[in-house]
């Protein structure tokens, strides 16, 4: 199952990913990615930082915007170029939603059919956290 | 206490634009993908490209790949810290950090090139690119940039990142 570029059309937003980040989401990332950083695993150490407590790796935001882009357009595309400023600061027990909408579309000089996004990963505010921008090469009927 | 007028340090100077941290990756497994794919989509079922080979061989890659962001290196073997790595972990508790030494990842932009494999091994090397430093709401905050490239045993381009570095 997969999308094809004459289907999609500038101003087209993409369906969310959406996850209530606790410390077991955080620990399980942590646990693959060996990610066990203190501000992200201890409180005290948050707090250290600034913060009211441990906060959420900004890798895993990543990873769900990467999980929202390829359940968006199928196995056979390809995600080619992902750019993302972590400018907000995740904390426990957020809900974030990725927000991804089509800005553009073109065909590479290798004649691959592009999909250009505007990206952000929310918070159960409605406030971006993670600001930035995807290339997504998918299918043609051409 | 006497105001830090710069967070940067000769060692930048003298490391800018310089390849270093080389590495080699264990071979991936075809499990590493699995829990990766399993930590990132908990509460879901992770897509069939990163687990079911027979399914994977049906697609354009022909077999299982690895998510976009996983990270073979991850669990290499365990080994002393240097001094920048143990000051790159951040805050500790119970310890007070000095000015500069808190550090948040700002962000990063990545290029993906091949698709990672159970069976490859990536090759890595990181190099600082440039910094810049700007009073922001926790002083004075140093951003520096540090791009790292990926390639494969078959010498195939994997992966280019350009990440943001906040120390405050």
């Amino acid at each position: 199952m997969s999308i094809f570029f004459e289907d999609i059309a500038v101003g087209d937003q993409i369906p969310a990913f959406t996850r209530k980040t606790t410390m077991m989401e955080w620990s399980r990332f942590a646990a693959v990615n060996e990610e066990f950083v203190y501000v992200h695993m201890d409180d005290e150490a948050g707090q250290a930082a600034g913060q009211p407590g441990a906060f959420g790796m900004g890798n895993l935001r990543w990873a769900y915007m990467l999980n929202a882009l390829r359940d968006w357009a199928g196995d056979e595309s390809e995600i080619r170029e992902l750019a993302m400023q972590f400018r907000a600061i995740n904390q426990k027990n957020d809900i974030l939603s990725t927000r991804a909408v089509v800005v553009e579309k073109s065909v590479a000089d290798d004649g691959a059919a592009l999909i250009h996004l505007q990206i952000d990963v929310e918070n159960q505010d409605g406030k971006g956290t993670s600001p930035g921008r995807a290339i997504v090469a998918v299918p043609s009927r051409a | 206490m006497e105001e830090a007028t710069t967070l940067v340090t000769p060692q930048m100077e003298a490391s800018k634009g310089v390849w270093h941290s080389f590495e080699t990756s264990f071979p991936i497994t075809a499990t590493d993908i699995r829990r990766w794919a399993i930590a990132t989509y908990w509460g879901q079922m992770p897509p069939r490209l990163f687990w079911d080979e027979e399914y994977a061989r049906t697609t354009r890659w022909g077999g299982i790949v690895a998510p976009e962001d996983f990270n073979p290196f991850a669990w290499q073997l365990p080994r002393e810290l240097t001094e920048e790595e143990l000051r790159l972990q951040g805050a500790i508790p119970g310890q007070e950090t000095k000015k500069g030494d808190n550090i948040l990842n700002g962000g990063q932009v990545d290029r993906f090139g091949a698709r990672m494999r159970p069976g490859d091994v990536i090759s890595s090397r990181s190099r600082l690119t440039h910094w810049e430093e700007r009073e922001g709401r926790n002083g004075l905050t140093l951003y520096t940039y540090n791009e790292t490239e990926w390639t494969n045993q078959r010498g195939e381009w994997v992966k280019s990142r350009v990440m943001t570095l906040i120390h405050y």
